[in-house]
């Protein structure tokens, strides 16, 4: 699997959920290898923007998309990472605010 | 150019980090960076603990600037602290 197909795979799944890719291509196609760097490294694609503990259970709110992702895009029209975004996010029709950090700090299993 | 210590607490896969990596490249001349997901064992313990101390949510990028803080690619805030 390539970055390349990962895109086209995950796209047909997620837009019609009404999760978009950020329009900025770079951004994406960065993030997208290192989802495969992740499933390389651990096994499964966990999150590129948090520190994956290497334990599925552990790190299963974290894999992507992640549980945040719902909250995150509602709230503020994008994940943490800015993979998935929302329609009015990618039309600047809202403003593009840095996400925080929603995961509670004691999920994090170290 | 500024003078103050600068130690960034970052990923090698998180996009947040390689844009703070990229800024800092551009702007300052002497930076410390530590990707914490390349780190194992009981260093990468030790290094957890350090950046807990600084932010306690363990999130990435953490940058310290002089004595600082800054949690997240803040563009305009770590420019701030740079003196830029």
């Amino acid at each position: 699997m390539d970055a390349n197909k990962l895109y086209e795979n995950l796209k047909k799944v997620q837009e019609p959920k009404g999760y978009y890719f950020n329009r900025n291509m770079d951004t994406v196609m960065e993030l997208l290898e290192a989802l495969l760097v992740n499933k390389e490294r651990y096994g499964y694609m966990a999150c590129p923007c948090r520190l994956a503990n290497g334990d599925r259970d552990s790190d299963r709110d974290i894999i992507c998309p992640c549980v945040y992702r719902k909250p995150d895009v509602a709230e503020y029209g994008s994940c943490y990472c800015n993979l998935y975004v929302s329609k009015e996010w990618n039309e600047e029709k809202i403003e593009h605010e840095y996400v925080p950090e929603r995961r509670p700090p004691e999920k994090m299993a170290f | 150019m500024q003078n103050k210590s600068v130690k960034l607490y970052s990923l090698s896969t998180c996009s947040h980090c390689s844009s703070t990596k990229k800024l800092l490249s551009e702007c300052v001349v002497n930076y410390k960076i530590v990707d914490v997901d390349l780190l194992e064992g009981d260093e990468r313990k030790a290094i957890l603990e350090d950046i807990k101390k600084l932010n306690p949510r363990c999130s990435f990028p953490t940058i310290l600037v002089g004595n600082q803080v800054i949690v997240g690619f803040k563009e305009k805030q770590i420019r701030e602290a740079l003196g830029l």
